[in-house]
């Protein structure tokens, strides 16, 4: 191990600094108890801007003797983890209030997810990989169960813990496999000796657990299992949290690690990702449809969205990167949106979940109903909103690619998402009206909804900052070696 | 001045049809009869300059298509031919127009009928000025729409849209035939304008192609698929099924579509294409077939029906029967004699029959009828002086054209010359007998109809009337020889010029010369007893043909319903499409495509979201055991991979 240098340092700035914020919010808490959590919880924004903008503003390189990695990817993932966090967290306000969760762990506690996704958003070595995702992971778990006595919240958390756990193992044990075989955990090393012409089959099974490990992050078919039950389970907010935030930084990580290290047996990973492309596309449209609970639908409708994310991957381009990074970005927006209606669906002080709740609600709320549908319409992939633009890259990226399956499959299980995505719209506009929700939503969640439609809606006239920084993103992965490796392996 | 004729019906249309609301119900019928008064006028003065002066001429208007070797022109063409087309429909359209004043003056619609009455003008108009192929057809289409319109004008009424749809789909059958023939005809020629096309029928004459193994003549083929086109508008056999169907129609269209001009458009096509068909027989024997069929058949079964009008319908048919017999042996401008005489004393019949369903509050049934002939003189006259043209006696208009017609059948070397000679005397007996069977059976008698409503029957209004004046002096004079019987003097070269080709030798000049005195004495003889015999039947021994119909029960039926042709038709096309529709319906579309498709899909897409939901247990372990199955079958694949 080198000398601990400047530089070091550097490379993990925003890290550093999220986590000094973090424990000192936690002081602040420990001192003044549950009073300041409405002051902790603005801290916690103000840290994730301050975050944003170092993030944003610092160097290329690798540091820690090539344990962490920065480089424009990593800044607009993590770009991406702090606007969802930071949104979720914005959100979540009222609903802590009201429903007895307002305790100053809990932004201190998205604080330290972050930080954990920050790192795996960095890694670039076996153990920082291992590092980051656990922080992350229990971080989330308690999360899930923050609503101590809520008994669907406990079961939610104890179920993603539980399964969680399992993930790490199977993780772990790919982890130690591909030491075993190749007597390295780092990324360079291994991308080195892993695109030799003679890789152990040792070597490949390791990264079939690794892949495991992290696909249950993404909850990818058959790994998805737990996230029905979860989302429905947590608190809302933390739901909404979940659905982003986690879920950009797992994809990155995946995207680093599978192109990466793993670079050279791209032939291998890409009928992994393929399966469980196709897998997650199929379920996440067809688990959705006999749906009634609108978290529950949710969770499918993101099963779904990480199938066409996966979609993009198996291309293994820069374009099919490109499509990921475009695509991350709009779900974002579309998610965290969707989230914000879901939170505004109260009635009499009690939030409620159905999809029959949101009958008539273009009569009794017309401004919520038309954001809602913006969402859906978009979710099912609808020009010109941005959830088009999302799904048209990746398939994009896969034709060029010669995935056509993939493509067609997407094409096709768009249309029988377009079914329950309109079928929300339809019980907006076209049912007879129920009770009104309570009104007023509130500010923030009002701000919240609206800046993501504004989004939404007119992402196709203004695209320049998604789409140059997905570009950015895209090329600093330096994915012309897998295709060079690609197409030496055809030849 | 010539296009003034023709789309001056065009702006009434479009103003009745279009501004009705804004005009009104008073002045939209009004604008659209000024509008074609001043058109008939017109016409007559063209009339004049073509067909006294000679002056003919083409009017380009504009290029409508124009692809590759496929040129076709909006034009107006007046020669000697469509001068008296002209004329005719102007004339009659104006009549009727006039008459639908006082006809329809309680219908709300006003304003629409007069719509179609005039765009129904306006297409025949555009029909019989075509110099070509394509716009004739445009005519031809239009005239067949408006048809539609009008048959279906009383849209409240279930049988007046049977009626409509049933003309549509016959004429479809019809017009498919006539398309054919252009295509074809484009496709030998190379052209689409009339001159080119008979410039170059003489090289193409003789000429044959091969089909399914069949030799086939080229000019007998392409004229017989156009002469398609002329039975389904002409209603000849067996495409006659719809014309007294259409009768559900207002009275005035009957007059001015179903015996006045729509119908007799086939007649002038037929002679319109006079230089194919004189190249082509055996399309000519099969013309004067068909048109000899339908003379006696229709005949036949307008003895045996009780509708005022669909007597007259049928009548119609068989007029037009002889006007295509006419064609057939070869005699086109004695058709064209016949259509113009036709029209006058038809489209007065038809009016005064108006007037008598006007009278009785819209009794149609002969049954119910009688005794009427002192209530209403002036339609009683009127009906007379249709009668006797129609019957064909001497001095009235009919005589001269249909006698001349039979005497051409009977001069003419045509093999169809004796058979269609026999069935038009055949033919002349009986449309004596049923012209005063329907005179007897309506204005004499005692009164069959209710006390109330014979005592109501009145008299028409003057606007219905005194038009007809002008419909009564052609049925009278319209073919006396300084008159219309200049239309064949000298075998018509003089009058038609190069508007109509015969070959050979001219068969009206024989008929002149040639055709001895029984023959001319015999259809004399034969209309006189049709009138007699229908005195003694329904006049003074009632009881005869009450006698015939049961000592004949089988014929009776036959002819009553009208030799069956609708039950044939039906039991032949009408049952298998519908079978055909409703097992396509049920089976094709209902159990294999829905099926199939979309219900298919959805419930499988249903049963599949069950299936995936029934997956989410709950358990821990089962979420477990499908995360390590998963990777179980990842690590398989890769390992028998490896080592398989």
């Amino acid at each position: 191990m080198n000398e601990l240098s400047l530089s070091d340092l550097q490379i993990v700035l925003p890290e550093i600094w999220l986590a000094l914020a973090g424990m000192a919010l936690l002081m602040v808490g420990v001192f003044t108890s549950n009073r300041s959590t409405r002051l902790i919880t603005g801290l916690t924004l103000v840290v994730f801007i301050i975050a944003g903008v170092l993030v944003n503003s610092g160097l290329d390189g690798t540091g820690f003797g090539g344990l962490v990695v920065d480089d424009r990817f990593g800044a607009f993932m993590k770009t991406l983890v702090l606007i969802g966090a930071g949104l979720t967290l914005l959100m979540s306000l009222g609903f802590i209030r009201r429903e007895g969760m307002e305790r100053f762990e809990f932004p201190v506690l998205i604080l330290f997810a972050t930080l954990g996704m920050f790192i795996m958003v960095s890694a670039n070595d076996l153990m920082s990989l291992y590092i980051g995702l656990e922080m992350q992971s229990l971080a989330l778990y308690v999360c899930a169960a923050f609503q101590r006595d809520n008994l669907r919240s406990t079961e939610a958390g104890l179920k993603y813990f539980v399964l969680g756990a399992v993930a790490s193992g199977m993780l772990l044990y790919g982890a130690s496999l591909v030491y075993g075989f190749t007597g390295t955990t780092s990324f360079a090393d291994l991308a080195i000796i892993l695109s030799g012409s003679d890789v152990s089959i040792g070597a490949i099974v390791g990264l079939v657990f690794i892949a495991a490990g992290l696909a249950f992050k993404i909850s990818a078919v058959p790994f998805h299992m737990w996230t029905p039950d979860v989302y429905e389970g947590a608190p809302t907010p933390v739901t909404a949290f979940f659905s982003v935030a986690p879920k950009v930084a797992a994809v990155a990580l995946l995207i680093r690690v599978l192109t990466g290290p793993f670079g050279g047996l791209f032939a291998e990973w890409q009928q992994i990702v393929f399966l469980l492309a196709v897998a997650s596309m199929l379920l996440g449209a067809f688990g959705a449809i006999a749906q009634s609970n609108i978290k529950r639908l949710m969770a499918y409708s993101s099963i779904g969205h990480v199938g066409y994310i996966l979609v993009g991957l198996a291309a293994g381009t820069a374009e099919g990167i490109n499509g990921i990074a475009i695509y991350l970005a709009v779900y974002l927006a579309m998610s965290v949106g969707t989230w914000g209606c879901i939170l505004a669906m109260r009635r009499q002080q009690r939030m409620v979940e159905d999809i029959a709740d949101l009958s008539g609600l273009s009569r009794s709320n017309p401004g919520l109903a038309a954001a809602l549908a913006i969402f859906m319409f978009s979710m099912a992939g609808i020009p010109p909103l941005a959830g088009f633009f999302g799904k048209f890259y990746v398939f994009l990226a896969a034709v060029n690619a010669g995935l056509y399956t993939l493509a067609v499959v997407g094409v096709l299980t768009s249309v029988v998402g377009a079914f329950y995505y309109i079928r929300i719209v339809k019980v907006m506009y076209f049912d007879e009206p129920g009770d009104a929700f309570d009104r007023p939503v509130g500010r923030e969640l009002s701000w919240v909804v609206g800046l993501s439609a504004a989004f939404t809606l007119l992402f196709f006239v203004y695209t320049g900052p998604v789409l140059d920084g997905a570009a950015a993103a895209s090329q600093s992965l330096g994915l012309v070696t897998i295709g060079e490796a690609q197409s030496a392996v055809l030849e | 001045m010539h296009a003034a004729i023709v789309f001056l019906p065009l702006v009434g249309a479009i103003a009745a049809g279009l501004f009705g609301r804004w005009l009104g119900d008073k002045l939209a019928p009004i604008v659209t009869c000024v509008l074609l008064v001043a058109s008939a006028i017109l016409s007559w003065i063209v009339f004049f300059d073509v067909a006294i002066e000679g002056h003919v001429r083409t009017i380009e208007l504009m290029s409508w298509i124009d692809v590759g070797a496929f040129e076709v022109n909006w034009s107006i063409m007046v020669d000697q031919l469509t001068a008296v087309m002209l004329v005719v429909v102007t004339t009659v359209s104006s009549v009727v127009h006039v008459y639908s004043i006082g006809y329809m003056s309680h219908d709300p619609h006003r304003p629409r009928f007069f719509a179609y009455l005039s765009l129904f003008t306006f297409s025949m108009l555009m029909l019989v000025t075509a110099d070509n192929f394509v716009q004739m057809f445009f005519g031809w289409e239009g005239v067949g729409v408006c048809s539609y319109l009008l048959i279906g004008f009383w849209y409240k009424k279930p049988s007046a849209n049977a009626a409509a749809i049933k003309a549509f789909v016959v004429n479809r059958v019809g017009d498919f035939g006539f398309a054919l023939g252009i295509m074809g005809v484009f496709m030998v020629f190379k052209a689409v304008t009339f001159e080119a096309v008979f410039d170059a029928t003489p090289d193409v004459a003789g000429q044959s192609f091969s089909f399914l193994g069949m030799n086939l003549d080229i000019m007998t083929t392409l004229c017989l698929l156009l002469f398609v086109g002329a039975m389904g508008k002409s209603a000849q056999m067996p495409l006659h099924t719809w014309l007294p169907d259409a009768m559900e129609g207002p009275t005035p269209v009957s007059a001015l579509i179903h015996a006045a001009t729509m119908v007799t458009a086939g007649v002038f096509m037929v002679v319109r294409l006079s230089p194919m068909f004189e190249q082509a027989p055996d399309a000519m024997i099969v013309v004067a077939f068909v048109g000899a069929t339908t003379c006696f058949f229709a005949a036949t079964v307008g003895i045996c029906q009780n509708d005022i009008k669909r007597v007259i319908a049928y009548s119609t048919c068989s007029q037009l029967g002889y006007m295509f017999f006419a064609c057939g042996v070869g005699a086109y401008p004695v058709a064209i004699f016949h259509l113009f005489t036709h029209a006058f004393f038809k489209a007065l019949l038809f009016l005064g029959s108006g007037q008598v369903i006007h009278a009785v509050d819209g009794e149609q049934d002969m049954r119910r009828m009688g005794g009427l002939w002192k209530k209403l003189p002036i339609t009683y006259a009127y009906m007379w002086i249709g009668s006797l043209a129609l019957a064909g006696i001497p001095i009235f208009a009919g005589y001269w054209s249909k006698d001349l017609i039979i005497e051409s059948a009977f001069v003419s070397d045509s093999p169809m010359g004796g058979y269609a000679f026999w069935l038009g005397v055949g033919a002349a007996f009986l449309t004596a007998l049923y012209s005063w069977r329907l005179i007897i059976m309506t204005f004499h008698g005692r009164p069959r109809m209710s006390e109330h409503a014979f005592g109501h029957a009145h008299e028409a209004p003057r606007v219905m009337w005194v038009p007809l004046l002008v419909l009564a002096a052609g049925a009278l004079l319209g073919g006396l020889p300084f008159l219309g019987g200049i239309m064949v003097y000298h075998g018509g070269h003089e009058f038609f010029g190069h508007s109509i080709t015969i070959l050979g030798e001219n068969v009206i000049e024989l008929a002149h010369e040639a055709t001895p005195f029984w023959v001319k004495a015999l259809v004399l003889v034969v209309a006189a007893s049709g009138v007699a015999a229908a005195y003694i039947g329904y006049m003074w021994k009632p009881q005869i043909p009450g006698l015939l119909a049961s000592n004949f029960r089988p014929l009776y039926k036959f002819l009553l319903n009208k030799w069956y042709f609708d039950e044939l038709y039906d039991w032949l096309f009408v049952r298998p499409a519908m079978r055909l529709g409703h097992g396509l319906w049920k089976v094709g579309d209902g159990a294999v495509i829905d099926g199939l498709g979309p219900d298919g899909l959805a419930a499988a897409t249903l049963n599949i979201a069950r299936r995936a939901r029934a997956m989410q247990s709950g358990y821990l372990y089962h979420y477990a055991f499908a995360m390590l199955i998963g990777v179980a079958v990842i690590v398989s694949w890769f390992l028998f991979r490896a080592w398989g």
